[in-house]
């Protein structure tokens, strides 16, 4: 037998627009972590998602214990032994934790034909399943009432309780508490022991450090090698990753942020788990970056000041004076934008053209004779946008469906630059947008600074927030934890802060 | 030479992508040239101009639901809504020495002008469609198949479950008559196409159609670029109802007479031209003169199946069968991207 679990040769994807995997490979050793790094949109997770099925690579090869297999779907995926965390979770919150872990595989009473199941053996093993992994749940409560975290937790417990020959976990750590951290990391070895591979997604360099044998790094969908763990430095892997020196991921700011233009005063929704108590201020030309954990609530309380959420408490200050934002219409109206932090569920219309998806905003902007469109008009629009933003696209008729993340996202930002908005709140505006594409986008973002608009950037990315904000405001459990800016804008201030009500479920 | 070698395939490609996105289309033209060769008299004047006074009604009745279909909802009560349209026409213009009238003290009014009452006063059907199924979230689906009952009930009420014949003159005439003597311009088939050429422009050069199709699209989108959902699906289920009304006016004039049962199940064979003439159930995406050719295409199939003297059975069965593998072509497109 080879002296790999897994090895995927020669992988290639393309969606339109955009090739995913450029001839990529992954060698696994059993009993290993294999860390895969790469900056958000290199190809990682489509890479696991070809492996677990959910995607059928175009080219390639994969052999799984020395025999070349091909896998058509998931399930077929967890009959071969390959489990995957996803990075986004599918819980189904109103079941209990054992049904959650044992979905789709109940264990059952067999009456001849009739298959009824077991609920006292599922309700069990799902509770040793736990215990075992020192996990302290009680099997019977529904997921709903656990925090992001816990769920995270769940999820991982699921996933051993496969007992796979290979686990895949996609940025398992996006959410947990330093605390948690330590509680998977003593999962993963205890799995390392059994002889299971993992396959592990991360950005985060202490932890691969800590955690990983091996180390592969990619970078726009292509394959760049792989090296051991011991040895690495930080330095190294984020210069494969970038494919370029540090200084120049960030452009340099020249915006002054100037008087303040909008004053969020003690916003509180009216779910419990959600954002209570927030209250902020915005400057004139300022970028002012939101941190946070998953779950913290970030995207909730920016979804509420545009008007698509409902608050019992809390006062918007505008430009001076009260405003009541019911809909997202009256933000639009008054000058405040949201470009939201799912692209594909809320962003973009992927069977229209370039042009329906800029224009969508400002319809009634351009009229003739009141009833028509004013469609030179709205041409010149989009023709100023494609040269602005230097989107790529063949032509105005397009579907954006078929553009890249980058210029999807391109042309979300022309949708509002076209409304000329004075506040514009982006929400993870670079997520899964390949690195070339990044730097673009921070590059409009600046420049919309300077030119004396308001930004207000959610993103998940502490580099990224880091590199272009003014200050930086951070989240935790629906609550402002506190606002940080100059020198005091560091990693370990911020997750001081993300972390500050976490409790320790380990 | 290289170029070329690479040229082809993507022709071909494209050929055979072309091919199965009008399957359906292509094999009703083929099976209706094979009818045409074996029954002689398929392909005559008097043939064409059933299938354009036929198809006027119904493509009146598809560009109704189509605004429906393309926000990604549904208007099961289209038949019913078009039905009692007829039936309510029908008690206003009967003759004014008619016996059995409805309303024997009604004094004979002018079609025009009850046509406008029509299409006017059914918008308020509209409205209720739509605030059922953007007000109150009920799914589109349930939603109007409720008030296809309730119409159908209320028109049944409305009739007292008994025919109505003795239609003014003016009015059957209209309806069945054409434009100039060779009689190849039936004045339905003008009506329906200039309502198609309204709402080609209301789809394609006003707000309101950027927005039906925005909605359709990606509804979430729609909202958070500031278009009133709500406001927008009401608009298009009142414009659709108007629209019903028109279709029943001209229904029953055309028929010479209606009953509570006209209309029965029109709601479907507009949803399959719809589809088969590329209105997508996924929402987002159908266009004025697709529609045209669907509604037009599934007409020719039924005009076709009574020619070879197939029975009205084996008609829906085969009708039944074209929709449900329209509509699976159709899905295929959307999800063969994976």
């Amino acid at each position: 037998m080879s002296e790999y679990l897994l090895e995927m040769k020669d992988v290639c994807k393309s969606f339109p627009g955009v090739k995913a995997l450029d001839h990529v490979q992954l060698a696994l050793r059993a009993g290993t972590v294999h860390a895969l790094m790469g900056e958000n949109g290199a190809g990682k997770s489509t890479l696991m998602k070809c492996l677990f099925g959910i995607y059928t690579m175009d080219e390639g090869q994969v052999i799984y214990e020395g025999q070349p297999i091909h896998i058509i779907n998931p399930f077929d995926a967890l009959q071969k032994g390959i489990t995957m965390v996803h990075q986004e979770l599918q819980p189904i919150p109103d079941r209990s934790i054992a049904e959650n872990i044992y979905c789709g595989r109940y264990p059952v009473h067999q009456y001849g034909p009739l298959k009824v199941i077991d609920h006292k053996k599922m309700y069990e093993d799902a509770q040793a399943q736990l215990d075992e992994l020192g996990l302290d749940f009680d099997a019977h409560v529904k997921l709903s009432t656990l925090t992001a975290s816990q769920m995270q937790l769940v999820e991982i417990a699921k996933a051993v309780s496969f007992n796979a020959k290979i686990v895949i976990l996609d940025e398992p750590t996006s959410s947990l508490t330093l605390k948690e951290v330590d509680k998977l990391f003593d999962i993963i070895r205890r799995l390392k022991d059994k002889g299971v591979g993992i396959i592990y997604i991360s950005h985060k360099m202490e932890e691969i450090l800590q955690i990983a044998d091996d180390v592969s790094i990619m970078r726009d969908g292509k394959y760049l090698g792989t090296w051991p763990a011991k040895g690495l430095t930080n330095d190294f892997i984020i210069t494969q990753e970038v494919g370029r020196e540090l200084t120049e991921m960030y452009p340099p700011k020249k915006n002054t942020p100037g008087e303040v233009i909008l004053q969020v005063e003690d916003y509180t929704s009216p779910f419990t788990s959600s954002f209570k108590h927030c209250s902020f201020d915005l400057r004139k030309g300022e970028i002012l970056g939101v941190a946070g954990l998953v779950g913290a609530q970030r995207t909730e309380l920016m979804e509420c000041i545009f008007g698509l959420r409902s608050k019992t408490s809390g006062r918007l200050i505008y430009k001076g004076e009260e405003l009541h934002i019911k809909s997202p219409g009256d933000a639009i109206s008054h000058g405040i934008s949201l470009l939201t932090e799912d692209r594909r569920g809320s962003g973009i219309f992927g069977v229209l053209s370039v042009q329906d998806n800029v224009a969508v905003a400002s319809l009634m902007d351009y009229l003739k004779y009141k009833v028509f469109l004013d469609e030179k008009g709205i041409d010149e629009v989009v023709e100023k946008s494609i040269n602005e933003l230097e989107i790529k696209t063949p032509s105005h008729k397009t579907k954006v469906q078929s553009l890249s993340g980058g210029n999807q996202q391109k042309v979300i930002i022309s949708r509002w630059l076209a409304k000329d908005p004075d506040v514009l709140i982006m929400d993870e505006p670079t997520r899964g947008i390949d690195v070339g594409a990044k730097y673009e986008i921070y590059t409009i973002i600046e420049s919309l600074a300077r030119q004396g608009k308001s930004i207000i950037m959610v993103s998940s990315e502490m580099p990224e927030l880091i590199g272009m904000s003014d200050r930086i405001m951070v989240m935790c459990e629906g609550q402002i934890t506190g606002i940080v800016s100059g020198n005091d804008m560091n990693q370990a201030n911020i997750m001081a802060l993300a972390t500050k009500f976490m409790k320790t479920t380990a | 030479m290289s170029e070329k070698a690479i040229k082809q395939p993507i022709d071909k490609k494209k050929i055979l992508k072309f091919l199965a996105n009008n399957a359906v289309i292509i094999l009703i033209i083929i099976s209706a040239i094979v009818v045409g060769v074996m029954k002689p008299n398929f392909i005559s004047i008097t043939n064409f101009k059933n299938l354009m006074i036929n198809t006027s009604v119904r493509f009146i009745i598809a560009l109704g639901i189509s605004g429906c279909l393309i926000m990604r909802n549904n208007d099961l009560s289209a038949g019913r809504q078009a039905g009692f349209a007829a039936c309510i026409a029908a008690t206003l213009l009967q003759k004014a020495d008619y016996a059995q009238k409805v309303f024997p003290n009604l004094p004979e009014m002018n079609m025009w002008v009850v046509l406008l009452i029509l299409m006017v006063g059914f918008t308020l059907i509209g409205l209720i469609n739509g605030t059922i199924v953007s007000v109150l979230n009920v799914p589109a689906f349930i939603g109007t198949y409720g008030m296809q009952t309730v119409i159908y009930g209320i028109c049944l009420v409305f009739t007292g479950a008994q025919p109505i014949g003795g239609l003014q003159e003016a009015y059957t005439n209209f309806c069945s008559g054409s434009i100039g003597n060779m009689q190849l311009l039936p004045n339905l088939g003008v009506i329906a196409l200039l309502v198609g050429v309204f709402m080609w422009f209301l789809y394609n050069k006003t707000p309101h159609g950027k927005k039906m199709y925005a909605i359709g699209g990606n509804g979430n989108a729609a909202e958070v670029s500031g278009i009133n959902t709500k406001r927008m699906t009401i608009a298009v289920y009142m414009i659709a109802s108007a629209l019903y009304a028109l279709a029943g006016f001209l229904l029953g004039g055309k028929a010479g007479g209606t009953s509570a049962s006209l209309g029965e199940g029109y709601e479907l064979f507009a949803i399959a031209g719809c589809t088969i003439g590329g209105v997508s159930v996924n929402g987002g995406i159908g266009t004025v003169p697709g529609i045209l050719v669907g509604v037009l295409v599934f007409e020719i199939l039924k005009i076709e199946m009574q020619f070879m003297g197939v029975t009205t059975a084996y008609t829906f069965i085969v009708q039944g069968i074209v929709i449900v593998i329209a509509i699976a072509l159709d899905i295929r497109k959307y999800i063969a991207h994976k």
